[in-house]
């Protein structure tokens, strides 16, 4: 029961993008085709789960031993950024397809300050293994809703007749506004 | 001063084991590229000028090896490219004509008229929004600001005296001034070309008269002087066809505006205003 909450928690309630405004580059960058943008998300999902699991247990028995927590940042950018790296290895081999529509935000999620956030919460929130992975997951599974639902939106908007000024960028962060606003909805179901 | 080694030495530790996991994957994950794609591109210039229409010399050079794109694809290579590349390919290279690029305008600051001080913002695609669009009386001709200066990747263009003038030499006919030019003044012409006419205007002759003193009136003259069929005048322009041309000169000695002009002049020209 605990995990469910901490995982709903993670991925509803504490959306990643619009209540923490963490990995909001990827989430306006890629957010333009349903298909890449879940192309996306299943990379960031893979990428934060097995990043919260390693870097918890490095942490846990690594750091904490020697009471080198303090270090617990510039030991998961190291991590994280050699997990990306491992990725899109990964993907170059077996998705080229998705390796090619990704493009340059692969790496981005090098600097996806999402991944980083998660480690760092788990860490806060002095979650044990299991814990942390389903709150990788959940934030990810979050993280993947939201661009997903923006791709979608941002795929109808093409359609419509938006004002001058507003046409572009300025329509999508007013869009990522609302959607943010929406999801404070889900505040009261913890 | 032990728990500063002891850190140094865990992150380090930290550091290298995903140093070797990476470097192991990196070989377990190699993607095998194809030897060819690697031989093209190390024969590619590598501006990544787009000039054949593909995203860079990476994405050429993988276009020539899956057969979808011709060996001598590349402008800027031109043919000494394409026969390496050819060779890389195990095919014979089709003959590739150096082209250049070729402004259809000499209206410069002194020969073609101006109706009023512009005083604003100086690029070429502001000019639309401009009365009259831009200061020049001949609403066909080179504005000058330099939209195609600033887009050529290899500083063959230049504005000199109010007109963009290319520099043959350096010019590679990548086409990105082509694409630039808000007027479409900009043509790509065989680098052997004798001559080209160097006005684009579509004026009826006496509005040109009035606008441009080096301005094509349309007399068809040139056309009547013409031997091979070369040279025409549609729309009150006069336009050479390269292709059938000889260089034989008749045209440019008629024409009455002197705007046919020798190619080696136009190179003499630019040079003397530097």
């Amino acid at each position: 029961m605990n995990l469910l909450i901490i995982g709903i928690a993670a991925a509803l309630v504490n959306n990643v993008v619009l209540s923490q405004f963490l990995g909001l580059c990827p989430f306006l960058g890629v957010s333009k085709k349903i298909n890449t943008a879940a192309g996306m998300g299943g990379a960031v999902i893979g990428v934060i789960t097995v990043a919260s699991a390693i870097c918890s247990l490095i942490y846990d028995f690594i750091l904490t031993p020697f009471e080198l927590t303090y270090l617990n940042t510039i030991v998961f950018i190291v991590v994280i950024a050699s997990l990306v790296q491992f990725v899109e290895m990964f993907l170059k081999k077996c998705m080229p397809p998705l390796y090619e529509a990704l493009g340059v935000y692969l790496p981005l999620i090098t600097t996806n300050c999402a991944v980083l956030g998660v480690a760092l919460t788990n860490v806060q929130n002095s979650y044990n293994f299991i814990e942390a992975v389903v709150c990788g997951l959940g934030t990810a599974i979050g993280f993947m809703i939201a661009i997903v639902i923006l791709a979608g939106i941002r795929e109808r908007i093409e359609d419509n007749d938006v004002p001058e000024s507003f046409k572009g960028m300025p329509i999508v962060l007013l869009t990522a506004g609302l959607m943010s606003i929406a999801f404070f909805g889900f505040s009261g179901i913890l | 001063m032990m728990g500063i080694v002891w850190a140094a030495i865990i992150v380090g530790g930290v550091g290298l084991i995903l140093g070797l996991f990476l470097g192991v994957m990196g070989k377990k994950f190699a993607v095998e590229v194809d030897q060819k794609e690697i031989d093209i591109r190390a024969e590619l210039p590598g501006n990544n000028c787009g000039g054949c229409g593909y995203a860079g010399c990476d994405a050429l050079a993988k276009a020539i090896a899956a057969g979808q794109a011709d060996c001598g694809a590349c402008p800027v290579g031109g043919a000494p490219a394409a026969a390496k590349i050819a060779s890389i390919m195990g095919a014979e290279a089709g003959e590739t004509v150096r082209m250049t690029a070729f402004v259809k305008c000499s209206g410069d600051c002194e020969k073609a008229k101006e109706n009023y001080v512009y005083s604003g913002v100086e690029e070429c695609s502001v000019m639309p929004f401009v009365p009259n669009g831009g200061a020049k009386t001949c609403t066909y001709g080179c504005l000058g600001y330099g939209s195609c200066v600033k887009a050529c990747p290899f500083d063959a263009i230049h504005v000199i005296n109010g007109v963009a003038v290319v520099d043959k030499k350096k010019c590679k006919a990548c086409g990105k001034c082509v694409a630039a030019c808000p007027r479409q003044l900009i043509e790509l012409i065989p680098y052997k070309s004798k001559f080209a006419v160097s006005c684009s205007s579509k004026d009826k002759g006496k509005d040109v008269m009035q606008a441009c003193s080096v301005g094509c009136i349309g007399c068809m003259l040139c056309t009547k002087q013409c031997a091979f069929d070369a040279i025409k005048v549609e729309n009150n322009i006069a336009h050479i066809d390269q292709t059938k041309c000889t260089g034989c000169g008749k045209c440019a000695e008629k024409c009455p505006k002197k705007i046919i002009i020798k190619q080696k002049d136009k190179l003499e020209q630019s040079a003397s205003y530097k």
